[in-house]
């Protein structure tokens, strides 16, 4: 899995966008010639990539709203779901 | 047999194009005496697309901004909440034109270049055209969208992919598609013309495979392989009538770009019924859904569920029997006409170029 960089700012790639789907009842990213449905974690990290926060801040205020879960398990989460939006090039970030 | 969601609408909103790819998918049959559906009833249909579980959408054709309403189409199928793509060939836009796209919500464009080499480009585009296509994805670019580059690839550009994937690059494409020639309608008409040897296909491949992964995350490198040289069926649209519809000019609903040319299958038009119904109900979409109608070698095959038995349009090509294996396959009983097919167009290096135009598609279809 490849490393984030430590002043990574996430936001959504232009070419992505985020939407309520009505069929399966959940967030959806969409993008050319694909899609991908997101559970609620998923969605909960990416409404938080505003390309402001730092990785660490969106750890941060995840840890404040799911107060019942695991810092480290969240920190863990949000890892592998940026990491794999980077290397398909949905995500962007003001230090790249 | 429980009815699909489809994903995909590629609405075809007419065939007029001012270009003259001889590999063009539209049909041989322009139809361009006959009226294309208006506004209203393009905007019912994305309406209903969308409320139909459609999140992409295509705005296709032909050249999609011949038509004057393009504005007020992309207006409404982002209202829909469709992810809205334009396919164009770019060489009538301005841009103002662009610029009112982006005001309009249009979230992506997929430009179509046919070189890097302006001579070729243009001879196969058929028209002057190659500095106006660069022109215009600078232009994209600069007004912040997303690009795909679509390069359709045949013999005379096939041996140009490290050039195209490095203009990719300097444009800044997000998605770069060298898409090899499928060989239907015009682009069968010149499969002699286009079809490229086993050698060039196999170089070509290897050349975007490590491409692939050195751009990774920065732009996306599709090879659409060349489905006679690799001797294994693609799964076709993802299985007929699917995921994926496509709504021609005047509104008939198919699976493909190709389906109306087999015969005994009535595609029914969105003029006359709700897209609702005809998705669910339309026989002709309903006769390759599912498995039932596979013939052997298919139907014991363990990658029917994969590759769903290959291209029906092209086993109907073919072999004359739509239900056939694609005979592409190796398995096919009909295997020996595609190795016949790349034979033939190995020693017919000087075969003619048909364009696509209505003088050939009046021709072509005075001959049937």
């Amino acid at each position: 899995m490849p490393e984030l960089p430590p002043d990574f700012r996430p936001r959504l790639a232009a070419k992505a966008r985020l939407r309520w789907d009505a069929v399966e009842k959940k967030h959806m990213l969409v993008f050319p010639e694909a899609a991908l449905v997101l559970n609620d974690s998923a969605a909960a990290i990416l409404k938080l990539c505003d390309g402001e926060r730092l990785v660490e801040q969106i750890v941060d205020t995840l840890s404040e709203q799911f107060t019942g879960a695991d810092r480290s398990v969240i920190a863990q989460e949000v890892t592998v779901l940026l990491s794999h939006l980077q290397t398909r090039g949905l995500l962007e970030s003001k230090s790249l | 047999m429980t009815v699909p969601r489809p994903y995909t609408l590629v609405a075809e909103l007419t065939y007029r194009c001012p270009l003259r790819c001889p590999y063009c998918s539209n049909p041989i049959d322009l139809q361009l005496r006959k009226g294309e559906m208006s506004t209203e009833q393009w905007c019912r249909v994305f309406s209903e697309a969308a409320e139909l579980g459609v999140v992409q959408l295509h705005l296709s054709g032909g050249e999609p901004a011949v038509r004057k309403d393009l504005p007020a189409l992309i207006r409404h199928a982002r209202q829909c909440d469709l992810y809205t793509n334009l396919i164009t060939g770019g060489t009538l836009l301005s841009e103002d034109d662009l610029r009112e796209f982006r005001d309009c919500g249009l979230d992506h464009i997929q430009l179509s270049i046919q070189d890097t080499n302006r001579d070729t480009a243009e001879l196969i585009a058929g028209i002057r055209s190659y500095d106006k296509k660069l022109e215009v994805a600078r232009l994209i670019k600069k007004l912040g969208f997303p690009l795909t580059l679509n390069v359709v690839v045949h013999r005379y550009n096939i041996g140009h992919i490290p050039e195209l994937i490095a203009l990719g690059a300097e444009l800044g494409a997000q998605r770069l598609e060298l898409a090899n020639s499928q060989y239907y309608s015009w682009a069968l008409e010149n499969r002699n013309f286009l079809l490229p040897t086993q050698a060039q296909r196999d170089e070509a491949a290897s050349i975007a495979r490590e491409a692939r992964e050195r751009y990774r995350g920065t732009m996306e490198i599709v090879f659409v392989q060349v489905d006679y040289l690799t001797s294994e069926p693609k799964p076709c649209m993802g299985g007929w009538a699917r995921t994926y519809m496509l709504i021609t000019p005047t509104g008939e609903v198919l699976p493909c770009h190709a389906a109306h040319i087999i015969p005994n299958l009535h595609f029914d038009s969105v003029q006359q019924q709700s897209l609702t119904t005809i998705w669910r109900e339309s026989p002709a979409l309903n006769a390759f859904r599912g498995d039932a109608w596979m013939q052997e070698p298919c139907r014991s095959c363990p990658k029917k569920a994969t590759d769903f038995g290959g291209c029906r349009c092209q086993a109907f090509l073919l072999t004359g029997d739509p239900a056939a294996t694609d005979p592409v396959c190796h398995l096919s009983p009909h295997h020996n006409v595609v190795v016949d097919a790349i034979a033939a167009a190995e020693q017919n290096d000087d075969a003619p170029l048909v364009y696509r135009d209505q003088k050939n598609s009046e021709r072509l279809l005075s001959r049937l």
